[in-house]
């Protein structure tokens, strides 16, 4: 259970901050919505997850508040700020041109 | 706005730390909840849904901590935690703690104290416009027996009007000045200088009030213009400034307030309280003789020009003078300059230096002391070190946890010890008013700085010193050998005899220099002065204004004045004389045997001079060796009688009889003298020799100004107040200065011997202490260590003689190398301070002989009690202690 490495620690935060575009969620929410969207390959841990929303909350990515959740229970809803949105559209381009790169050496080798 | 997000949750991450805490668990629980409620959706019951949830979940402790790890500020949590477990540590032995913090206070305590003298006085430049460029000037006599001599008015006109390296040149003198008592104050005798008109722009610097003197004023046609320092003119004049352009009046002339100087200003020192132009103030001859020299100087060098290029061009001026009167050997041939601030302390310089390097080993010796502490927890810690290790307890992170501890420990002692410290600086400052720059030492940021990097450095040195000897490698057989250690600790100890010893040889180097010193101290104090010192008062008094312009109303002052005094009951003799012994060097005057031929040209001949009245020598306890005194009838230029000392005698008559010949003074009143007596030897200065000396009879009514002495039988002390009633009769306006037992005035003037005496060997005990307690703690710790295999050993018939002589010997040990190391350190330490040392060599045999009888002393004192505990033993509870 050591950290993540970094490409999937970079992969990670780009997962997260595409998952929050559309609208704040909480942790759980998150992870479980990664999981359908990825038709369970991608079974995000705990141990990564939340580690990684509080350090782009530090960063000023993302932003909390806390809010009644579906069942009525108080649970930490994170939000995409400007600046997430702006790193957002960075790191999907990066991933854009590093899966196209990927893909080309995987397909044409 | 990113920085801003960023810096707000920074800040909340800082302040509501508690809070995001509370949140994250919160959070946590949320997202364990929800699994909860998932599982038992998908069928399962309670119990099982929340431990399946719970496996999924992992460790939620370790979840934390990671996502903690996200957060900022982390160090500083993980160094409060630190900072808390150190706490928790010392908090478990307050004891240890106590002494351990106390030990570092005293020792910082006493370097951060000297630290902020030796800034403030010696290396914080002086207050002035571009100080570097300030010179004290001298001249360098012809007989080259003072380099550094006072200033001749008239060479100083010389240097002002031919110099080309210096922007201006100022000049300035000492004058006693008895300030009037106006509407029911006291009259009152204050230190002032005359100056030039241009000091103040030399050093450029303004009155903080009014104006500065300008070249108008330094005329001997001039009205009288003085300058008041901020303390006397808030102390005497209530801090009005109406007071400028008011006249006062000094001496009995009146002289008109121009000025108020600022409150820091002190120069030449801090007791000058005001300052008058020099050239109204004094005669016209005094400014131009080249030879009467009693001035001092300061100079600006022009922009480019070395302090050396600036003593030659003054020499070439000085050599000229000279040159052009070869048949007055009295002229300087040349000049010589220190930067002003050597100037002004030069003398303290070295003394304080020494005391900064004791303190300095005082502080060496407690942060000794503490590593050796600290090294004897270790070692009693040494099982659970090795259990954490064991565990996975990183290096680091017991070192860090190691110097923590440390650090604490010395960031509490130099906390008390900044207390101490500012303490004994305002104590010093009160004390010792006539030390240099007094006025400049204040405790401030900068030696806060000091003390904290003072603080980091001794946690730093005690904490490595103590980590050090808590190595992996050894740790873990501690864990094997727990079961029996017959002979545990002996290893272990070796770092902390090593640090015993270094203790012990610094404390033997301090302890000789405080000897040595003591040893000074002593001599100086029981140096013959050649005169009574038991119940003799003395006091000091200055006659100016028309009431004595005369010297025949001088002369019937001071008749009267004796008269009176010898009149009143109690007093069994009184004199009076220009100064007494120990007060100082005062003046000298070339002279010339009538009935010798004449000297050579540029030989000089002088002695230093005294006027006196025919009963002073008698007052004063001076022996009268052969002849008699001067005739008490002869006045004025009837006055042609003079006595000469006994050393005197013999240098200037050698194998003839003094007396009946004549003396020719060089100065004023060129007429022969007769010699009618020969006195014994006084001393002017308790540290020094006697000198020839030639007393001039006071009724020639030559001198304004000198010490009224007063014997009795007992009590002298309460004669103090008739006397100075009888002074009040004769004249209102006389203030009476200086009144000291002829005690006093020698305690007063062996003050620097005594006070660096007395800190050196307080120092010096100190270090004694530690040294002892250290060697105490270490034989404890031996001894407890060591509990079963000297059971083991008196049980199988080991004599208890014999244990408590092998322990004694184990103790004694390190006392006993550090002793060889002390001494031999102390030789060398000794040269060092051999200019400080009176009648006392660096290698004063008795010095060292007490030292290490005293050390010695004490070591065994130290070690006696737990040698004797371990020959005591009784052998089946030692057995069983383990």
């Amino acid at each position: 259970m050591g950290k993540p490495n970094d490409l999937v620690q970079g992969t990670l935060d780009l997962l997260i901050l595409r998952t929050l575009s559309p609208q704040p969620m909480h942790g759980w929410a998150i992870a479980k919505r990664i999981q359908q969207l990825s038709s369970e390959v991608l079974q995000v841990q705990q141990g990564s997850l939340y580690p990684a929303l509080h350090r782009l909350e530090q960063q000023g990515w993302i932003e909390a508040k806390w809010a009644e959740s579906e069942t009525g229970r108080q649970a930490k809803f994170y939000s995409l700020t400007a600046a997430g949105r702006g790193q957002l559209e960075k790191e999907t381009a990066n991933w854009n041109r590093l899966s196209a790169a990927i893909d080309l050496i995987v397909t044409e080798a | 706005m990113r920085w801003l997000t960023q810096l707000r949750m920074r800040m909340q991450m800082l302040f509501q730390r508690g809070r995001a805490g509370a949140q994250l668990d919160e959070e946590l629980r949320f997202h364990l909840e929800q699994q909860i409620a998932e599982n038992i959706a998908a069928g399962m019951n309670s119990d099982e849904a929340r431990f399946a949830a719970l496996r999924a979940f992992g460790n939620p402790a370790l979840l934390r901590e990671q996502a903690r790890a996200a957060w900022s500020w982390t160090w500083l949590e993980l160094l409060w935690r630190d900072i808390c477990y150190g706490a928790r540590t010392l908090k478990r032995s307050p004891g240890f703690a106590a002494i351990a913090i106390l030990v570092m206070a005293l020792g910082i305590g006493a370097n951060v104290a000297m630290f902020t003298v030796v800034r403030s006085v010696l290396l914080k430049p002086l207050p002035f416009l571009e100080p570097d460029r300030l010179v004290a000037l001298y001249e360098h006599s012809s007989d080259d027996q003072f380099p550094y001599n006072d200033i001749a008015g008239g060479v100083f006109a010389e240097w002002r009007e031919q110099n080309r390296s210096f922007s201006s040149l100022s000049l300035l003198g000492e004058a006693q000045l008895n300030l009037a008592g106006a509407a029911g104050q006291f009259p009152e005798r204050l230190r002032g200088v005359s100056c030039t008109w241009n000091l103040l722009s030399t050093l450029g610097v303004k009155p903080a009030l009014g104006r500065d003197f300008t070249a108008a004023d330094d005329q001997p046609s001039a009205n009288g213009t003085v300058l008041l320092s901020w303390g006397l003119w808030k102390r005497r004049f209530g801090g009005d400034p109406a007071i400028l352009n008011q006249t006062i009046h000094l001496n009995r002339q009146s002289y008109t307030v121009i000025g108020i100087m600022p409150a820091w200003f002190a120069y030449p020192d801090a007791s000058t309280q005001l300052w008058t132009p020099i050239y109204h103030d004094k005669p016209a001859q005094t400014m131009a003789t080249l030879d009467s020299h009693q001035f001092q100087s300061v100079g600006r060098l022009k922009p480019g020009i070395t302090a050396a290029q600036g003593v030659a061009d003054l020499s070439v001026i000085t050599r000229r003078l000279h040159d052009q009167h070869l048949n007055d050997p009295f002229i300087s041939k040349a000049a010589n300059i220190h930067p002003l601030l050597e100037g002004m302390v030069g003398d303290i310089k070295g003394p304080l230096y020494f005391l900064f390097a004791a303190t300095s080993c005082v502080l060496l010796i407690a942060c000794l002391n503490v590593a050796n502490l600290l090294v004897a927890r270790a070692a009693a810690r040494r099982k659970e070190l090795a259990i954490r290790s064991a565990l996975g307890g990183g290096r680091l992170r017991l070192l860090r946890e190691r110097l923590m501890e440390s650090f604490l420990l010395s960031a509490a002692g130099g906390s008390l010890g900044l207390l101490l410290a500012y303490g004994a600086v305002q104590w010093l400052v009160r004390t010792r008013q006539d030390l240099g720059r007094v006025e400049a030492i204040h405790v401030d940021g900068v030696v806060a700085l000091f003390t904290v990097g003072l603080i980091v450095t001794c946690a730093l040195f005690a904490g490595l010193i103590a980590s050090w000897t808590v190595r992996d490698k050894r740790l873990f057989a501690s864990l094997q050998d727990s079961a029996r250690s017959s002979s545990g600790g002996q290893a272990h100890t070796g770092m902390r005899r090593a640090l015993l010893a270094a203790e012990v040889g610094l404390t033997v180097v301090l302890l000789v220099a405080a000897g040595l010193l003591l040893k000074s101290y002593a001599r100086l104090r029981s140096s013959d002065m050649g005169c009574a010192t038991q119940n003799v008062l003395t006091m000091r008094l200055t006659l100016f204004g028309g009431r004595y312009g005369e010297p025949a109303q001088l002369v019937n002052f001071y008749s009267a004045l004796l008269t009176r005094v010898r009149a009143l009951p109690g007093v069994e003799a009184a004199g009076f004389v220009q100064a007494v012994p120990g007060q100082g060097y005062w003046e000298d005057e070339g002279f010339a045997v009538v009935e010798h031929p004449p000297l050579p040209q540029g030989r000089l001949q002088y002695a230093m001079l005294r006027g006196a009245d025919p009963g002073y020598f008698a007052a004063m306890g001076i022996p009268m060796l052969r002849g008699h005194t001067f005739d008490a009838n002869r006045q004025l230029d009837q006055a042609n009688q003079t006595v000469i000392s006994e050393s005197f005698a013999k240098q200037y008559f050698p194998g003839e009889d003094p007396l009946g010949k004549h003396l020719r003074t060089l100065g004023a009143g060129a007429h022969g003298y007769e010699i009618v007596g020969v006195v014994g030897d006084t001393r002017y200065s308790v540290a020094e020799d006697p000198r020839p000396m030639q007393y001039y009879p006071l009724s020639a009514g030559l001198w304004n100004n000198g010490t009224l002495v007063i014997r009795s039988a007992h009590d002298v002390e309460q004669m103090a107040l008739p006397v100075q009633r009888v002074v009040q009769e004769l004249d209102r306006d006389l203030p009476v200065s200086d009144v000291l037992t002829m005690d006093q005035l020698l305690g007063k003037s062996t003050l620097d011997a005594s006070f660096d005496a007395t800190l050196l060997a307080a120092f010096a005990a100190l270090s004694l202490l530690l040294a002892g307690v250290g060697l105490f703690g270490v034989l404890s710790y031996i001894v407890a260590q060591r509990t079963s295999e000297i059971g083991i050993r008196i049980a199988l018939g080991a004599q208890r003689e014999q244990v408590l002589r092998q322990m004694l010997f184990d103790g004694l040990r390190p006392a006993l190398f550090g002793l060889a190391f002390g001494l031999a350190a102390s030789v060398g330490a000794a040269q060092l301070i051999r200019s400080m040392l009176y009648g006392t060599q660096p290698l004063d045999p008795a010095v060292f002989a007490a030292v290490a009888g005293t050390l010695l002393l004490v070591a065994a004192l130290a070690c006696i009690a737990p040698a004797w505990r371990a020959s005591r033993l009784d052998p089946m509870r030692a057995l069983r202690t383990e």
